[in-house]
């Protein structure tokens, strides 16, 4: 610093002051009223919500022009949904852990947990098709509610926790299954093996199986409990900002466990449809399922940083996941070029989320 | 820097903006929050660009990309929020991305040296080059950046709010520092909100409002009333309004208050229609006291009575019996800042917006609105995410909570830190409203035949700045250590004797004061 003078030189951010800003607009104020009277609903924040459809419809669009015509017939659309509808269910309660800042890598073998209960109070305790089902959402609930008290209790993150419930469920399901297969005699079945067969013909009205009206039911139900109750106000207020919602008198820990333990029953209604799907309680079944849930939740827009996300977003994601899969082997593809190209969707749909949040900012 | 404008979006936040700055000059940017000073600093340390306007250093262009190059040609921000990598040591910090080293392998040596050397200058005995930054306090932590400032060579420093959470001798050795380093030739830029600093550290004083250059003078040719008038636009009326208030009954009853650390004892009586506050430093523990009368901190012994409850506490019950906090810290604990102004007003109490305990968005704007206009906090709308509004706002929708709650009890930290002069006088306004019972304007409604009187309420404020007790507070007390004084009426005391008893040294020295009897 020794040839720097200690009298005042100008230097650095030099030139004088120009004050001539009269037109213009006047100040910050007038400036937003001009706005908010020229565009009287908040189009951005539609904008937001459907950019997810939109990328569907493109990414749908997609196959329609390289796969062969059989692609955009009603048939292979309800196929779509019905593949779908695993994923999906299992991501609306994914989704809500995920906008309450945690995780839950348990679903995977909570869903084949669930198969397995489901087949053995069928074959083993003669139970019905309903209590069954019933039975199996049940003790997948009951592992979630496990999670949640653990993560509020011992305050280890939901990663870890549910990281090690992966283990704790799949051996609970291997040791039901006593390390193989329940076969279930097809008579007890009952309605169960049709919750998301195709639709027969005599039941077109119909339209969809059974199994998607659920999903679309339930969807609808969860985006209601998000946005119009304390339940789902509170979530997102602890995704956000866990010490504000603290702060202001959220019971944050029964809030934590209600969110586990409903994504554990979601995780295990996705079972009851895997096993209407193969009739069978497989606790092999659904290995790496949790990554395809969490995948769906992120594509449609929701945040592993917590206080985001949206249940529209998260069947969207599902859905672009199948479409994909299903043009693939229409067209041909072998099952790696699929695995490469959803691993770069879930890649880029991030960054372009991460890219709108810029520029809204 | 000449003609500098920025816009985001349809607001403007600077339009023709020039300053200048010389070496060895202090310059002190002042002006309301949202007035465009962080804006313009991060346009000359490279954070943004500017959509027009030029900037020279040292008579070359200058037009840095991102903040790295800003700090290669000798410009280096130093920002509010403290942005050091709180488990690494002071060495590594200071020299975090220009590590010395040999085809990737760090030399530690050369680390050491030249960390020492950034350092020696502060002569701060907790500052030594293997500490982590973790166990620092804030003030050493503020020396860290410096410090790495200084080590890139830095010739043109700027410090954005530099003080507000710094203890009064952390201050007072951080304009010891700004005054070397100024004879060393540096050309500082100061931005704050408190006047009197700006008028101890600065050579001159540039005023900002609402992204223009509004006044700019040598701060010995300038008062502090006229600062002010600059910044705000128009004469403030009297800050501390101060309405006749009628205590009543006791609300809150503290009895030898002691927490895990601290408090480690504190007793206080707080009746309806008074203001109490809290003098003290920065850690004697007066936040840690009101989270434990929250429920937010664990309680060891002692007793505490809020209206006619006793029981333990948690911040649930507390709401429902009529207490809210509000936090020193808006932006960890405050405030939501992702989710709406709607949320984040209406989060405590989400009753009563919709049939069969539903929450229907459009009644919680609807009462949302009704404080946007009162508070008179600017946004788009309810919707709008809080991490988008200025601080003074933010603060207001802080506040607002507790009003839209409508609590009796007001546990206030630091209700006034890190806002504007405009921002202030509205709380200072708000919260005599709230103890004379007469809301003015706050009123819940105006129907015919309603009074426009409500129930005064209690607050119990906690503040580090003394003129802002003295104006608004009824009685004051004042914590050291973890332990809470005698209560003094506020015409018993001044501000000299609170800072003594707040620095430790009074109660021995200055021994005619009586405390008040209540």
């Amino acid at each position: 610093m020794s040839d720097k003078q200690t009298t005042p030189k100008s230097t650095g951010l030099t030139a004088e002051g120009a004050e001539n800003a009269g037109k213009g607009i006047k100040n910050k104020n007038s400036a937003d009223s001009a706005v908010k009277q020229k565009f009287g609903f908040n189009w951005r924040g539609w904008l937001n919500t459907l950019s997810p459809v939109i990328a569907l419809f493109v990414v749908f669009e997609l196959f329609v022009l390289i796969a062969p015509s059989s692609f955009a017939t009603a048939r292979n659309m309800e196929m779509i949904a019905r593949q779908t509808t695993i994923v999906g269910i299992a991501a609306l309660g994914m989704t809500l852990v995920i906008i309450s800042g945690g995780i839950d890598l348990s679903v995977g073998s909570i869903v084949a947990l669930s198969t397995v209960v489901i087949a053995w109070l069928l074959q083993s305790a003669g139970a019905g098709p309903l209590t069954a089902a019933i039975g199996g959402v049940a003790a997948a609930a009951f592992f979630g509610l496990l999670s949640g008290v653990l993560i509020t209790r011992l305050r280890v993150v939901p990663f870890i926790v549910t990281l090690g419930m992966m283990l704790v469920v799949r051996g609970a399901a291997k040791g039901i299954g006593r390390e193989q297969k329940i076969d279930v005699d097809p008579a007890q079945l009952k309605w169960l093996d049709e919750l998301l067969a195709s639709v027969p013909a005599e039941r077109s009205w119909m339209l969809l199986p059974p199994g998607v009206w659920m999903m679309i039911f339930l969807a609808i139900g969860m985006a209601a409990l998000l946005r119009y109750t304390r339940l789902g106000r509170h979530t997102f207020a602890i995704g956000s900002n866990e010490q504000t919602a603290r702060l202001c008198g959220v019971a944050v820990e029964r809030v934590k466990v209600l969110v586990y333990t409903l994504c554990g029953a979601f995780g295990g209604l996705a079972g009851v449809m895997q096993f209407s799907r193969l009739t069978v309680g497989d606790p092999t079944v659904a290995v790496g399922l949790e990554l395809n849930v969490i995948a769906a939740v992120v594509i449609g827009g929701g945040s592993l940083a917590g206080g985001e996300g949206s249940i529209l977003g998260t069947l969207v994601g599902a859905l672009i996941m199948t479409v994909i899969a299903s043009g693939c082997t229409q067209r041909g593809y072998p099952n790696w070029v699929q695995e490469i190209i959803t691993g770069a969707i879930i890649v880029i749909a991030v960054a372009l989320d991460r890219l709108r949040h810029r520029r809204a900012a | 820097m000449q003609g500098v404008s920025k816009r985001f979006g349809a607001t403007i936040a600077l339009e023709d903006v020039s300053i200048k700055v010389a070496t060895g000059e202090v310059l002190a940017l002042v002006g309301e929050n949202g007035a465009g000073k962080s804006t313009l600093m991060k346009v000359c340390s490279g954070a943004i660009k500017p959509d027009e306007g030029r900037m020279w250093l040292d008579g070359e262009p200058f037009r840095p990309n991102n903040p790295l190059e800003a700090r290669r040609a000798g410009v280096a921000m130093i920002y509010q929020e403290l942005s050091l990598t709180p488990h690494m040591s002071v060495q590594e910090n200071i020299m975090l991305g220009m590590e010395p080293s040999k085809l990737g392998v760090i030399r530690w040596k050369q680390v050491r040296q030249r960390a020492i050397e950034a350092i020696k200058e502060f002569d701060n005995p907790e500052l030594t080059p293997d500490a982590r930054v973790s166990r620092l306090s804030v003030g050493s932590q503020q020396l860290v950046e410096i410090a790495r400032a200084l080590a890139i060579g830095c010739r043109v420093l700027v410090l954005d709010e530099p003080t507000s959470s710094l203890t009064q001798q952390d201050v007072e050795r951080l304009f010891e520092i700004i005054k070397r380093l100024q004879a060393q030739g540096k050309a500082i830029v100061y931005i704050s909100h408190f006047i009197e600093e700006v008028k101890r550290v600065a050579d001159r004083v540039t005023v900002l409002r609402d992204g223009r250059v509004v006044g700019s003078n040598d701060v010995s040719a300038i008062t502090t009333d006229e600062i002010v008038t600059l910044m705000v636009g128009r004469q403030v009326e009297e800050l501390y309004p101060r309405s006749k208030r009628q205590a009543g009954e006791v609300v809150l009853e503290v009895e030898d208050l002691a927490g895990l650390d601290k408090p480690k004892s504190a007793s206080l009586n707080l009746r309806r229609g008074e203001v109490l506050g809290i003098a003290g430093l920065v850690g004697a523990g007066r936040t840690e006291l009101l989270r434990s009368l929250f429920g937010l901190e664990p309680v060891k012994k002692g007793r505490i009575k809020l209206g006619v409850y006793t029981g333990p506490a948690s911040p649930v019950r507390r709401w429902m019996q009529g207490a809210g906090l509000l936090s020193e810290d808006r932006k960890e604990e405050g405030l939501a800042l992702s989710l709406s102004v709607s949320d984040n007003v209406t989060l405590s109490k989400l009753k009563g917006f919709g049939p069969l305990g539903l929450v229907l968005p459009g009644r919680q704007d609807k009462a949302t609105r009704r404080w946007l206009e009162k508070l008179d906090i600017r946004c788009r709308g309810p919707q709008q995410s809080v991490s988008s509004l200025s601080g003074g706002n933010q603060q207001k929708v802080a506040m607002a909570r507790l009003l839209q709650h409508d609590v009796d009890v007001l546990l206030l930290d630091e209700p006034t830190r890190g806002i504007d002069v405009a921002a202030k006088a509205l709380v200072y306004k708000l919260i005599n409203a709230l103890a004379t019972g007469y809301r003015g304007h706050l009123a819940r409604d105006s129907r015919a035949g309603r009074p426009r009187h409500d129930q005064p309420k209690a607050v119990l404020m906690v503040s580090s700045y003394l003129p802002e007790l003295m104006g608004v507070c009824d009685r004051v007390a004042v914590m050291c250590r973890g332990r809470l004084g005698p209560t003094y009426r506020i015409d018993e005391v001044n501000e000299h004797e609170l800072m003594l008893e707040a620095t430790g040294q009074s109660l021995g020295d200055t021994d005619e004061r009586r405390p008040s009897r209540d």
